[in-house]
């Protein structure tokens, strides 16, 4: 069903956008033309978690259409943990490295980001010199400049939008809790039918981080780097909420799911009532694969949900960096970023402005289908930032040291 | 053939003055390609582990990391975890491949034995740790058969029994892989300590079937097994892929934890993952001198009952036990790949139904789509990398026939160092010297590193058939007229036609399921079947993680068919040469 609605809408965008990419590049400027000049015939090595085959399928067609039209071809290494990548560029930098790397170009945020730009590991900045940056209206988006409350500072490249959901089988929830309390009164009621990812997993500590805001005294101490003086008061009313909620999980919380997935096979194999993701379109794809039942369905909490933005970055060594940023360019094209947003391909919401585009283009985003599962836009609540990176790694230690010792 | 006596034998000297320069050299070639990177990547982790990582700004020498490992929360359970894993798992293997070979030594089961450990031994590791784990697990494959009509069952009951807080679920998965790895490297011994003799000779004096097996067998096969059981405590001590799928999360064992300091994000837990390194090395050395110890102390307290001259205690119980076992360990392994093949054409398969609700291709058309690049990488790394072992192995036992006596102890027991050093602990340190040295990361780089895994294994299959050969076979060739090369080119080697394709055929399996080489030295740029699986492993798509699992544990069962049938094919007319390994 999705697929075939998919096929609709991308002959639909094929029609639209055959013309706008087109006019795009009739006008390049000078500098622009050298950086394609320079990249043809180079071939990309981009480094994204490998964990989703529709993310691969895209990511494969990112690569034919950048081969076809300038000449670049795209490796995607597949990543398990996006570390795995920061990790060669520090080997690389400890061996003294400073050119023909073996990364080109990783799809990153949060504490990876930080760490890399802390360590002087990335290239750049080179934001500006893309022509398709304008069409996120930087200006008017001042959340796009942020990566967990760290400066972009052109090094990297807004890419998409998440946003934390929950799901849950309407046929035997119908009535989900909305808020963290009525979620820990449901566990009580229903104990070992509730888990989250084990921190330090990207999701479980999201879960951690939304928990903490909804019920933290004073939630803008999470926007300040961390300080030994204020996150013991700060956090506890979190931990006073694990303790109690534990005992209450699937096995007693000894044990948890290792990310979004094996939460997601939790869920398909019934050993739990509710899970959540961190995009609209991981409950429908589950849904169109016959992973989840057709009655399942996304909700937030009352209060809202975090929400962030990923992005592309490249690192200080990169044997290709014109060819990445030709890639990451078209990544930002309308009509990469549609794809990207529609649930047949992906469903990972863009980081465009529908403002800065052409009515037509503006028009196919807002026409897009989200999926069985998904939300209308409208409905998605208030999204909560995520708090500042050092509060990632402040969380999962204090997590380990409460939780991760029997 | 057609070559005058005079000419032939000029030509052949000189060729073999080239190649015994080559067989010299050989001992010390594979000596340093099994050692050379294991101390050089333990070099690697060593020098972080001390706080020395320049690229960081630390080049401040001292304890830190080493406190900072100290202080990390559960790392005494995760340390724990590792040692009992590495010494259960190799204790209860060890019994049961003993129990087995004694209930089923030259029974007609024997042979039914022999040719079930080749496929087990191919399935990867990875696949039967998917199998096991969908096999057992509440919503498992065994609950949905058994349910709701036996157990009640209309959700899964919230019971810990996959990745449990002991391990015991990863040690029965370590077991199953182990159990045939123990029973093929007990095989080739049997015929070295003269087995058949022994128990001809324990049976007529009316010792029981077991009792014959455990006192007159066992003590002299023990010794040729030590090595093989240490390499199964430390695999098991030091593991990673059973490990992330089976062992416990929280806290994990060592080896899963150190793979998670050296992701974080947070790049100064580089150091402590060296140290980490460092610890690993202890722990399965620490399990290894353990195990040792123990067998002392068994070894002095059975001297008693051996020479007892009991004839029976309790046989028949244990027979009934092994006989009983055997077939559980065969089950539960064939079981799971089928619900791993069942999984992998699903669509929808909701507890409790026992089959697929909906079916589909999907995940394989995904496979096929995606599959092609990796199987070409796989194959040509594990056809080069197997056959580069190959000749080097042969190299060193040709040397050592040609020398007279065996390889000395010092290469026998080298043979066994990538084996006994953890992976996790000198890979990281490799990938740093590959750095280094400039040598660029790749398909090149990847081969290079399967080879220090492949060429023991390979070593380890093929010795004992080539020792046994008979040398009378050389000189009955030179009386025909046959040069010394000739001898070895065109009577020796095809007569050891099986041996040596199964020697391929176990290293291709043991390149084919490489992950933590293939992924480091390969910077993620080599894909192939296994990197690809266990990529898709983090995304938790059971269906896909089916499809792919299969074609990953389809390519050495296939490497051991074609082992199998080639020279039944080859030799057709010439049955004798069947028996040449024999």
């Amino acid at each position: 069903m999705l697929f075939r609605r998919g096929i609709a809408a991308v002959s639909v965008i094929l029609g639209l956008f055959a013309g706008s990419s087109e006019g795009a590049a009739e006008n390049p400027p000078a500098e622009w033309t050298k950086v394609l000049e320079a990249a043809r015939g180079q071939t990309v090595y981009w480094n994204a978690w490998g964990g989703d085959p529709r993310i691969n399928a895209y990511i494969d067609w990112a690569g034919e259409q950048a081969r076809e039209r300038f000449g670049v071809s795209v490796v995607h290494v597949k990543l398990t943990d996006t570390a795995e990548a920061v990790a060669r560029v520090l080997a690389e930098k400890s061996a003294g490295r400073a050119e023909g790397g073996a990364v080109d170009l990783i799809w990153i945020n949060g504490e990876n980001f930080a760490a890399m730009k802390r360590n002087g590991l990335l290239f750049g900045p080179w934001l500006d010199r893309l022509p398709n940056h304008r069409l996120t209206d930087p200006a008017n988006n001042p959340d796009l400049g942020l990566d967990f409350g760290v400066m972009v500072d052109g090094l990297e490249m807004p890419w998409a939008r998440a946003r934390l959901v929950f799901y849950r089988d309407t046929a035997v929830l119908p009535e989900p809790p909305l808020n963290t309390d009525s979620l820990l009164a449901w566990t009580r009621e229903n104990p070992g039918r509730f888990t989250y990812p084990l921190p330090p997993s990207f999701l479980g500590t999201t879960f951690l981080k939304q928990v903490l805001i909804e019920r933290a005294a004073d939630p803008s101490a999470l926007y300040e780097p961390v300080s030994e003086a204020n996150f013991a008061a700060t956090s506890q009313p979190l931990w006073d909420y694990l303790d109690a909620l534990h005992p209450t999980l699937w096995r007693q919380a000894r044990s948890f799911p290792k990310n979004a997935g094996g939460m997601r096979r939790l869920m398909s194999d019934g050993e739990v009532d509710i899970a959540f993701a961190f995009s609209q379109a991981d409950a429908s794809a589950g849904i169109d694969s016959g992973e989840l039942p057709e009655t399942v369905r996304n909700y937030v909490f009352d209060a809202g949900t975090i929400g962030n933005v990923s992005f592309l970055a490249i690192p200080f060594n990169a044997a290709h960096s014109n060819a990445a940023m030709v890639l990451a360019n078209f990544l930002l094209s309308p009509e990469a970023q549609m794809r990207k947003q529609d649930p047949a391909h992906w469903g990972s919401a863009t980081v465009l402005s529908l403002g800065q585009l052409k009515k037509e283009e503006a028009d196919a985003f807002r026409g897009l289908d989200l999926g069985p599962a998904a939300l209308p836009t409208d409905q998605l609540g208030t999204m909560l930032a995520e708090p500042h990176p050092s509060w990632t790694e402040a969380l999962e230690a204090e997590w380990v040291r409460r939780y991760g010792v029997r | 053939m057609r070559r005058n006596g005079c000419g032939g034998t000029a030509y052949g000297e000189s060729a073999i003055a080239g190649a015994d320069h080559m067989l010299r050299l050989a001992p010390y070639l594979v000596a340093a390609i099994l050692t050379g990177p294991v101390l050089a990547g333990a070099l690697g982790a060593l020098i972080p582990s001390f706080g020395f990582l320049p690229v960081l700004g630390q080049t401040e020498v001292g304890l830190g990391p080493w406190r900072a490992l100290l202080a990390w929360p559960g790392l005494g359970t995760s340390v724990l975890l590792s040692f009992l894993s590495g010494l259960v798992t190799a204790g209860i293997a060890l019994s049961l491949a003993l129990l087995f070979l004694a209930v089923f030594f030259e029974t007609r089961a024997f042979t039914w034995l022999r040719q079930a450990i080749a496929p087990l031994l191919a399935v990867p590791h990875a696949a039967a740790a998917f199998a096991l784990a969908f096999l057992i697990a509440p919503s498992g494959f065994l609950a949905r058969l058994m349910s709701p009509w036996a157990t009640g069952w209309q959700r899964p009951p919230d019971l810990l029994i996959v990745q449990d807080e002991w391990g015991l679920s990863l040690m029965a998965g370590l077991v199953m892989k182990e159990v045939p790895f123990l029973l093929l490297m007990a095989l080739a011994p049997l015929a070295q300590i003269h087995a058949s003799d022994r128990m001809r000779l324990a049976r007529s004096f009316g010792y029981g079937r077991v009792s014959a097996w455990f006192k007159t067998i066992v003590p002299a096969l023990y010794p040729l097994l030590r090595l093989p059981v240490c390499a199964v405590i430390a695999y098991s001590s030091a593991n990673i892929d059973v490990a992330l799928i089976l062992g416990p999360v929280s806290p994990p064992p060592l080896a899963v934890q150190i793979l998670r300091w050296s992701n974080d994000p947070d790049l100064d837990f580089r150091m402590i993952a060296s140290a980490g390194a460092i610890l690993q090395f202890a722990v399965t050395a620490g399990a290894i001198a353990c195990w040792i110890l123990a067998e002392r102390c068994i070894g002095l307290l059975l001297r008693g009952w051996l020479v007892s001259g009991r004839r029976a205690t309790g046989d028949a119980g244990l027979a009934t036990l092994g006989r009983g076992l055997f077939p559980v360990l065969i089950l539960a392994s064939m079981l799971g790949i089928a619900a791993l093949g069942l999984n992998a054409f699903a669509r929808a398969w909701r507890f409790p139904d026992a089959l697929p609700g909906h079916w589909t291709i999907a995940h394989w058309q995904s496979v096929a789509e995606t599959a092609g690049g990796p199987v070409a990488a796989t194959l040509w790394i594990a056809l080069l990398t197997t056959l580069l072992s190959l000749v080097l192995v042969v190299c060193v036992l040709e040397n050592e026939r040609q020398r007279g006596g065996r390889s000395g102890r010092v290469l026998e027991f080298l043979i066994y160092v990538p084996l006994l050093v953890p992976q996790i602990g000198f890979i990281f340190g490799l990938v740093l010297l590959a750095e280094m040295a400039g040598a660029p990361p790749g398909g090149g780089l990847v081969a290079a590193g399967h080879v220090v895994f492949v060429l023991p294994y390979v070593y380890l299959s093929l010795a004992e058939a080539y020792r046994r050969q008979d040398p009378a076979w050389t000189r009955l060739a030179r009386t025909l007229g046959q040069t010394a090369s000739g001898a070895f080119w065109k009577v020796r080697l095809p007569m050891l036609l099986t041996p040596l394709l199964t020697a391929f055929a176990v290293g291709a399996a043991i390149s084919i399921g490489q992950y933590l080489v293939t992924r480091l030295l390969g910077a993620g740029r080599v894909e192939t079947v296994t990197t690809e699986a266990i990529a898709l492993a983090a995304g938790g798509d059971r269906r896909l993680i089916g499809a792919w699992a299969l074609t990953q544990a389809i390519l050495p069962v296939a490497g051991f068919a074609l082992a199998l049938a080639a020279p039944r094919l080859i030799w057709r007319n010439r049955r004798g040469m069947l028996g040449g390994s024999r």
